[in-house]
């Protein structure tokens, strides 16, 4: 059971930063992950009056404080028009509403979980995160750094042209996913992000040309032969490695198709 | 540590442990209609509306909520009675446990789309799982409440 000694309200980024520092704390994002977990924290650091729960859209980006909840993204109408819903896509069966109303931004990046629909769909735009006190890097960059003790403060969109698509397969409407897949053409470059295999998810580019004429029936199909050949997968309570190797196959065709229109 | 907010409308000040989640708390302050039900997140039946918004009062600090409003269905009663009826008459339940959660759902779902579709209906209550019944008889009963304000027509 989690059990909390002190709780704080940072006032400043810096005074959290420094908060965390200890082997014993943590931030705060919805505290859903957090409290499953069995730790003795002597402080728990909530950014809740740092102003970091909002979505604030410009002509070039979308940027999105730590604490935004799943909820509001999924009602956000400029970054689903972006999106063309695929934000909405990803998040809408992440168990319920109440779930999503207190499930953060920060804290389902941070996490870097290996079944994320939120990560998923995030790895197929053109994304940076904002740390304190490193500054900004790409998403998959940070995707794959290790974790420390900085904070996430922000998610920042470029709203660089694109088109984007979004597909999951879940035994069940509300549980975990099995297999997560995303597509997307941003500024002419095809991506195909395949998570939830149950490890993180990893990113497709067409690196042999299979989309250069664009996408029709036969080059998504080949493309999804592709993607079956590289992407690993693996067994777990959810679905056998080749369960999910088929699933490769046919999300990552019905990704792409959706993505030609 | 020391918080004070307001529960149902009245301020309410308390000692408490920084680990107290919202759910001990309200209970502890008469609102026994919240309900434990998982504890991890999964099931619906603690879900409270903070500052309006319905969130699951087992995973959310009591600290958190300091300086804010709750509600409980204890403070909704009559907004609730519009509807509960029509659900009662479907015998949706069977043990009523999952009822207040999936209530202060409903209230929040009509709060925020006073017209949902079945489909919409299904999406927003996902959340809240019930072990007795197929929830169908739940989503009829709603859908009959919205006809009888004439609203459109589904099921
Ligand atoms: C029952 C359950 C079912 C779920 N199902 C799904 C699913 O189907 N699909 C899916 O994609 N996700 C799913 N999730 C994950 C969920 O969507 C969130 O990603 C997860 O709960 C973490 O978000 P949180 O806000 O609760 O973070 P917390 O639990 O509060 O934090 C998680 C970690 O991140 C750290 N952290 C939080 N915010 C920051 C920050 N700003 N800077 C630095 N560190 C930070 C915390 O210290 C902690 O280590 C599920 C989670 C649960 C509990
Ligand atoms: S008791 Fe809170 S979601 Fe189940
Ligand atoms: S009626 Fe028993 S849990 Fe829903």
């Amino acid at each position: 059971m989690l059990t909390i000694k002190n709780y704080v309200r940072a006032q400043s980024l810096e005074e959290a930063y420094a908060l965390n520092q200890s082997r014993r704390s943590k931030i705060l994002g919805g505290m859903l992950w957090l409290k499953m977990s069995d730790l003795r924290l002597q402080t728990a650091i909530d950014l809740c009056d740092l102003g970091l729960d909002t979505i604030e859209e410009t002509d070039e980006c979308f940027s999105i404080g730590c604490m935004t909840s799943l909820r509001s993204l999924e009602k956000h109408e400029g970054l689903n028009a972006y999106t063309g819903g695929a934000v909405r896509a990803a998040v809408r069966d992440i168990v319920g509403v109440q779930f999503r109303n207190c499930a953060t931004v920060g804290g389902s990046l941070f996490g870097r979980f290996g079944f994320s629909d939120v990560l998923t769909v995030l790895l197929s735009m053109d994304c940076l995160v904002e740390l304190y006190p490193e500054g900004l890097v790409s998403l998959k960059e940070f995707a794959a750094m290790k974790r420390n003790n900085s904070i996430l403060v922000r998610l920042v969109i470029r709203k660089t042209p694109g088109k984007f698509s979004y597909q999951a397969m879940r035994a069940q409407k509300t549980d975990f996913p099995v297999l997560t897949c995303a597509a997307s053409c941003v500024a002419g470059e095809y991506r195909v992000v395949l998570g939830a295999r149950p490890m993180k998810a990893m990113v497709l580019r067409d690196e042999q040309g299979i989309l250069k004429q664009g996408i029709c029936e036969e080059s998504a199909k080949a493309f999804a032969d592709f993607a079956t050949s590289v992407t690993p997968t693996g067994s777990n309570i959810r679905g056998s490695a080749a369960y999910r190797t088929h699933l490769v196959r046919v999300l990552t065709r019905r990704a792409l198709q959706e993505l030609g229109g | 540590m020391e918080i004070e907010l307001k529960l149902n409308g009245k301020t309410v000040t308390d000692h408490i442990e920084a680990d107290t989640v919202l759910l001990d708390f309200v209970r502890a302050h008469g609102c026994l209609s919240v309900k434990r039900g998982c504890e991890t997140a999964n099931c619906g039946l603690c879900t409270v509306l903070l500052d309006g918004v319905p969130v699951l009062s087992c995973s959310t600090l009591a600290a958190r909520a300091n300086g804010r409003s709750v509600t409980t269905l204890e403070g909704l009663q009559e907004e609730a009675a519009d509807f509960v009826g029509f659900i009662a008459d479907q015998g949706a339940e069977q043990c009523g446990f999952c009822n207040p959660g999936f209530v202060m759902n409903t209230i929040a779902l009509l709060r925020e789309n006073p017209d949902p579709t079945d489909d919409e209906i299904r999406q927003y209550l996902a959340g809240n799982l019930c072990r007795c019944s197929g929830y169908e008889g739940q989503l009829r009963g709603i859908r009959n409440y919205l006809n009888s304000r004439g609203a459109r027509h589904e099921v």
